[in-house]
């Protein structure tokens, strides 16, 4: 029965936050507002928690292993906000030599890196490559084949 | 004061946000049916390639030069067009498009010598963002403040940013060295009449006894004019003279989240587009829907989408144009939110004598724009003997599909899931 009513949500249209209650209840006849009014909340909106500046943030599909050790995963969706200061540590979408890729931001001596997650991929050192910082990876979103 | 904010070759722009590869290369964007060339950036325009230029004609230069050429991709400067205005509601209280890659600011509340920095961050912000570069006028008037844009794209001096304050002497002296033709509004038949009376130079009109022109021309570079003395002659929606866009928009009397409501202005903003279009025998390429919503009431949830819908050839025919229009509409209208305005705009326009279509036309498509012409003509002239609004059309099937050849089309990259960027972790 669970399994029927997951089922069917899958296949209902996307749900979309309600920007304002379909019916502004009211109590009776008297035209009170109800006391249950002051505690209307919309449904939690994913946009709101994962995309923070909406004219700077982007959506981008991960191809490639490189950023496993960071649990992104080929296929995986990132949110990239170009609103944010690049701090190390952060992981960037970057472009390097004409494309477009995600790394990890690391100071190694001072010097910057965008290094991989994954010992496969030799780190690029940032200051000596054609290379430019195009966005900061917010959030990962990993789907499930279900 | 008021900015106006302008994106350097905003089509190629956004092209290059998203392919990096593309950058200080020659890039062509195409219509995507009778691939011409619609928008260039800086590159292919010092080669020599012109405006409207058939693609055919540029295979040689492709393989000699390397230029790429990609298709118009009218989802994604749609939603770039609405990034760059959302960034720009940051720095103005005031902000109305004026066409899909402009942008028309109040800076009333910042402080003169403030000005210059504000506009820096501005245009430093929305490089930042959204990725586009930007060139920011700021004037007195409209006029003068494209003007000033004007200069600021021209100029490297200025880095972009040009303020032109009414009377002294910097002004005085771009003035004198701007010919009347980079003047807003101001085209070849005029600049011709205007050599007549030899006025040449913007400051030679700006001196001219307005009243000798608006007896010799018109009410309209009358106002220019004084424009140019920074005494401001035209509001927001006079903008449709410079005939390279035609926008119609109005607010609601009353804020609503009706679809019907919506629909309705959509058609009447697309018909009456449509007739200025056929007045000016122009043709569009393509149709731009933009709602808002009330940004005072804090209240409402805020959503002021856009989208644009291109038309499977250049036209005039109000009924193409409507159900384009409501096919944008129905792309973006969501219930449940109250709205304060809608509008529409016809992008990339072209004139329709020469659009020469018609060479590569099957006779049956050629009968038929004969007829849409008629058609169109004898609306036009029924609305102007009998009053406006006599003939109507009703919002055409909303379910027209345009059938588009878009073989170098660049994917909508921030409309579409399936097509969202691919970032490579290798």
């Amino acid at each position: 029965m669970v399994d029927f009513i997951i089922r069917r949500a899958a296949l209902a249209p996307p749900a979309q936050a309600l920007p304002y209650p379909l019916v502004r209840p009211r109590a009776g006849f008297s035209g009170f507002p109800s006391p249950a009014e002051d505690y209307e909340q919309r449904a939690l909106d994913l946009n709101e928690r994962l995309v923070k500046h909406p004219a700077a943030t982007f959506f981008m599909q991960v191809e490639g292993d490189s950023m496993v050790d960071y649990q992104i995963s080929d296929g995986d969706t990132l949110v990239v906000d170009r609103a944010l200061e690049p701090q190390p540590g952060h992981i960037l979408v970057a472009l390097v030599d004409g494309e477009v890729v995600v790394k990890r931001y690391e100071q190694h001596h001072g010097r910057p890196l965008l290094c991989s997650g994954n010992p496969r991929y030799a780190p690029i050192p940032l200051s000596d490559r054609d290379c430019q910082i195009w966005g900061v990876v917010r959030a990962v979103i990993h789907e499930y084949l279900v | 004061m008021i900015g106006l904010i302008d994106a350097n070759n905003f089509y190629v722009s956004c092209e290059r946000v998203f392919k990096p590869h593309l950058e200080g290369v020659p890039v062509g964007v195409l219509s995507n049916n009778d691939g011409c060339v619609i928008a260039r950036s800086s590159e292919l325009k010092a080669l020599g390639v012109a405006l409207g230029a058939p693609a055919y004609q540029l295979q040689p230069l492709q393989r000699r030069q390397g230029i790429e050429l990609v298709s118009s991709n009218y989802e994604l400067y749609g939603d770039m067009s609405a990034r760059m205005r959302t960034v720009i509601e940051t720095f103005s209280p005031s902000v109305e498009p004026y066409s899909i890659d402009e942008v028309f600011a109040r800076f009333d509340s910042v402080a003169d010598d403030e000005l210059e920095t504000h506009c820096r961050q501005l245009r430093q912000q929305l490089r930042r963002l959204t990725g586009l570069p930007v060139c920011v006028g700021v004037a007195p008037t409209r006029t003068l403040a494209k003007l000033a844009n004007h200069i600021a794209k021209k100029m490297p001096a200025y880095h972009g940013v040009c303020i032109l304050r009414a009377n002294d002497d910097a002004t005085r002296v771009l003035m004198q060295s701007t010919t009347i033709d980079q003047l807003w509004g101001i085209g070849r038949r005029l600049v011709e009449r205007l050599h007549l009376m030899d006025i040449h130079s913007v400051w030679e009109l700006r001196s001219a006894d307005p009243k000798r022109i608006r007896r010799r021309f018109s009410v309209n570079l009358e106002r220019t004019l004084l424009e140019l003395r920074g005494i401001p002659c035209l509001e927001m929606h006079d903008g449709n003279d410079a005939k390279q866009r035609i926008m119609t928009s109005r607010s609601f009397g009353r804020l609503t989240g009706e679809f019907d409501d919506l629909r309705e202005a959509v058609r009447q903003h697309a018909q009456r587009g449509a007739e200025k279009l056929r007045r000016q025998r122009g043709l569009a390429r393509a149709v731009l829907v933009f709602l808002r919503t009330n940004r005072h009431r804090t209240d409402h949830v805020q959503y002021n989408p856009s989208a644009i819908v291109e038309l499977g050839h250049p036209t005039a025919d109000s009924r193409l144009i409507a159900a384009a229009a409501g096919q944008a509409l129905a792309r973006i209208y969501r219930p449940r939110h109250w709205f304060m305005k809608a509008g529409v705009m016809l992008l990339d326009l072209v004139d329709a004598e020469r659009q020469q279509l018609a060479l590569f036309d099957a006779p049956q498509q050629a009968a038929e724009r004969e007829r849409s012409e008629r058609l169109m003509d004898t609306l036009d002239t029924l609305n102007r003997c009998m009053g406006r609004g006599t003939v109507r059309l009703g919002m055409p099937r909303d379910d027209a599909t345009w059938h588009l050849r878009c073989a170098h089309l660049s994917s909508r990259c921030t409309t579409r899931w399936d097509e969202i960027l691919r970032v490579k972790a290798r």
